[in-house]
């Protein structure tokens, strides 16, 4: 599988700006080490730089930092115990599940410290009759739908599911494939137990919905992990629909595609999946997955639709004849299941084939109003010819989000730099298009720079204030999400002018 | 400062002496969009929800929340108050379908977040934190919403009996059927209790009758279809409210709803329950102040822990409890603090919610 390429050294823009608060002394984290080696086993307190390599990188492996630690608790306890001791020596962490995130978003801070919660992966409770699971934030998420199969399924799910843990999903509020229907993780998440950043315990919701007090829960989920640490997570399951119908159509442009999906949802039918493929995506997709797709046609589009059988079958004759209508090449219907399989694995085979085309690849997360995808399409394409780069569009079509893979080959001189410049600028066409920078992937560090192009100064301020409120001191994965450092106003002990403010790179808020 | 939209749920909450002024959003009545391609709108905090409504039903969509239809009460007013209605159990409460938000900070700022696509992680997500903050954050002047299609055609599987035992077991298995209802609702009136199921589509029908035979133990129930429903959940959704008397919701769980029916029999109250979340409403008629105080006392008792939230409540009755009940003191510490950043002075309708904030 192809790595997207290097595109240059550490994420922060300043020169000199260290995104977080004061490195602590040498003496005073070697002190916490110690700590920490009592607390969770001298074996899961990881220093050695070899080893620390293991954790370097999310996902998004053209961004790299080594921590001072790893430390790998076992359970909440642990977790809580080693946020404490963060606290009191002022040693800044990142939270990281399985590290699949595609935004550096768990890329450890030089000199901080990295909690892998990878250990913390039981399933508490299924309490079925509730509809309600309860699990450690290191359990994956496939090991939810597997638990309460073959009648329920938690809809939740990103196309690294296999290995991407719950927690991740909770900071990154995960969508995938299904979420046009069934919605994001914020929309299953009940209640949720959170070690603060200054080592309290707090609960948020439970099993029941409607709790008394500011929705905290909903505040907390797709914080990327700058809020605090969850610690059990408490979600919703839903039964399995009765059957599922399940179809690929080929056009010979997006353009009629997106034509279809717009008519389709125009009609009131909600798939439970639309993903459209270009030809690029389509080409490379077949090297590896082998469905016999027309290799010459402009797009394709898988539509799912699950739910009653009777609703299913009297709305896939709609979607049949909506592309047919706008001018479908092809329509292939699914006959069985393993056929079914078949077709997803074409779409799910986007990714990793894309390296039997291209060295490197560059992915980008942009969200877009459905309707604007002809233009938004028009505009990539001109940036193809002028960047003189290919792109491979692969999209979740219900939501408009895209996943634009921009190829290049990172061992010619200059091309990364090229790519990455190519894929701002589709950002930005998506931006200007009404929408936004990311749909799934988070802001991390890949995305920061762009939160001014949606979100001028005061609306920085108010996300700044739901942060001060969790973590004044700004421990909990500092240097994400908002794209220049900032400070709290009450900072807790005594006030020491903080490096940034002596520098003149930030003041007060 | 007091918020004020359309006026309909300022009983709410806390009672706590009327400030020097009041904002009402009166003014703010633009539906600024209407993306019909993308199902989504942008209104203005103001605008009536029912006249939002009609404009959506124009081009054969709608805005998936239907709490008690008030004559005035306003999407600002919703979604600042967390109320909801039937709907809820397929497509979630305003937190869920609000994709976008704009507020006046007591600073005199406008900030905002989200966006207009339904689907967008980039920034925090104010717009949970303000929806059903009842505007103690700040106020929200516009909103960005996710509209659904409106059903070809509705139909609701209707289950009746007066057994909350045999009405809450048939919830149940409906609950858990393979089924895509878009509401699903327990309710009970004088003795008499309702399971409600309604679907909708091209198939409603259909799917309405492959519910009747859902769990068909002989569990004394009246089984039957209606198809003209709109009356049937008219009636259902004025059981959130009350006038004179007193409304208790109850954040309750589907393994408990038998017992919560019990408890409305018990207290001569009528009941309006979603039957997957457990969220119900309990309406208890007017009553002398110390005989409605002794039957939310109870009521928490019997239904201890979950929490139970007083909303319609006469004056001296809201004057004499604490409407939002016990608070865990960790979770309001932390409340607190989000207060404190955003409205430090303690101006935005003050005292009125939980903890006194």
């Amino acid at each position: 599988m192809p790595q997207p390429g290097p595109l240059g050294g550490r994420p922060d823009e300043e020169p000199g700006a260290r995104p977080h608060p004061p490195i602590p002394e040498t003496r005073t984290v070697e002190r916490l080490l110690e700590r920490l080696r009592v607390i969770c086993g001298e074996g899961n307190v990881i220093v050695h730089e070899h080893q620390l390599r293991t954790y370097q990188s999310d996902g998004l492996l053209q961004y790299k930092v080594l921590p001072r630690a790893a430390v790998l608790p076992s359970d909440a306890e642990e977790v809580r115990e080693v946020v404490r001791a963060c606290y009191e020596s002022e040693v800044p962490w990142v939270a990281r599940g399985a590290g699949s995130g595609l935004s550096g978003g768990a890329l450890p801070i030089e000199d901080g410290l990295l909690i892998v919660l990878t250990r913390l992966r039981r399933i508490l409770e299924v309490d079925l009759e509730n509809q309600r699971v309860v699990c450690e934030p290191g359990v994956n998420n496939v090991a939810i739908s597997q638990a309460v199969g073959p009648t329920h399924f938690f809809p939740p799910d990103p196309s690294s599911q296999i290995v991407c843990t719950i927690g991740g999903n909770v900071a990154e509020n995960s969508g995938g494939a299904h979420c046009f229907k069934y919605g994001f993780t914020t929309n299953y998440i009940t209640g949720l137990e959170v070690v603060l950043p200054d080592g309290e315990v707090v609960t948020l919701g439970g099993k029941e919905v409607d709790h008394p007090g500011y929705d905290l829960l909903g505040a907390f989920v797709g914080s990327e992990g700058t809020l605090g640490v969850a610690t059990k997570i408490t979600l919703r399951v839903i039964p399995k629909p009765e059957v599922a119908r399940t179809l690929v159509a080929f056009f010979d442009t997006t353009a009629q595609a997106g034509q279809a999906v717009t008519d389709i949802v125009g009609e009131g039918v909600v798939p439970g999946a639309i993903e459209m493929m270009d030809r690029l995506s389509i080409q490379a997709s077949e090297q590896m997955a082998h469905a016999g797709f027309p290799l010459d046609a402009g797009a394709g589009l898988l539509v799912e639709l699950d739910g009653s059988e009777a609703e299913c079958e009297t709305r896939f004759e709609d979607v049949r004849r909506i592309c047919t209508h706008v001018g479908a090449r092809e329509v292939r219907v699914a006959r069985d299941e393993a056929e079914r399989e078949l077709m997803w694995k074409m779409r799910k085979a986007a990714f990793p084939a894309m390296g039997r085309i291209s060295p490197h690849y560059y992915v980008q997360d942009s969200v877009i109003p459905r309707t604007r995808l002809p233009e938004v399409l028009a505009r990539i394409d001109e940036l193809q010819a002028e960047y003189g780069l290919q792109v491979a569009n692969v999209f979740h079509a219900g939501d408009g989000n895209l996943h634009p893979l921009v190829c290049y080959d990172g061992h010619s001189e200059g091309e990364a730099e090229r790519a990455e410049e190519l894929a701002g600028k589709i950002v930005l066409a998506c931006v200007d298009a009404g929408g936004s920078i990311t749909g799934e992937h988070g802001v991390g560090v890949d995305k920061k720079r762009y939160m001014p192009n949606l979100f001028d100064e005061a609306d920085l301020a108010a996300f700044q204030k739901l942060r001060c409120a969790f973590d004044p001191a700004q421990r909990a994965n500092p240097g994400k999400v908002m794209p220049t450092p900032r400070l709290c106003g009450e900072v807790p002990g005594p006030y020491r002018r903080h490096p940034l403010e002596v520098a003149g790179l930030a003041e007060r808020f | 400062m007091r918020f004020r939209g359309g006026g309909t749920k300022l009983g709410w909450g806390r009672l706590a002496p009327e400030p020097d002024l009041a904002v009402s959003t009166g003014g703010l009545e633009r539906l600024v969009e209407h993306n019909v391609g993308d199902l989504t709108a942008v209104a203005e905090a103001g605008v009536a929800l029912a006249r939002a409504q009609e404009a959506f039903a124009a081009e054969g969509q709608m805005l998936a929340l239907d709490p008690p239809a008030i004559d005035g009460s306003t999407i600002g007013g919703v979604i600042a108050t967390g109320d909801s209605g039937p709907l809820r159990h397929r497509f979630g409460s305003p937190r869920d379908l609000i994709i976008g938000i704009k507020v006046a900070l007591p600073d005199g700022t406008i900030a905002k977040a989200g966006g207009k696509v339904i689907k967008n992680v980039a920034g925090y997500d104010l717009a949970k934190l303000f929806s059903g903050a009842f505007g103690t954050l700040g106020l929200i002047t516009e909103v960005a919403l996710r509209l659904h299609p409106r059903p070809a055609a509705m139909a609701t599987a209707l289950l009746r009996g007066a057994d909350p035992g045999a009405l809450a077991a048939a919830a149940a298995a409906l609950s858990h059927a393979p089924l895509e209802q878009l509401a699903l609702d327990v309710s009970w009136a004088g003795g008499q209790g309702a399971v409600l199921s309604r679907f909708g589509g091209a198939t409603a029908r259909e799917q309405a009758e492959a519910a009747l035979r859902e769990g068909r133990d002989a569990d004394g129930l009246t089984r039957e279809v209606v198809d003209d429903d709109e009356q049937l959940w008219r009636e259902q959704c004025a059981r959130q409210r009350s006038q004179g008397g007193m409304v208790v919701r109850v954040s309750g769980l589907q393994s408990r709803l038998a017992d919560i029916l019990r408890a409305a029999e018990g207290h001569g109250a009528t009941m309006a329950g979603r039957a997957g979340s457990g969220l119900c409403w309990l309406a208890l008629d007017e009553r002398e102040s110390h005989e409605a105080l002794a039957a939310v006392e109870d009521l928490r008792r019997e239904l201890k822990p979950l929490r139970c939230v007083v909303l319609d409540a006469p004056e001296d009755v809201r004057a004499a409890l604490d409407p939002w009940g016990p608070h865990d003191d960790r979770a309001l510490a932390l409340m607190r603090r989000v207060k404190q950043q955003f409205d430090p002075q303690g101006v935005c309708n003050p005292g009125i919610f939980v903890g006194g904030m």
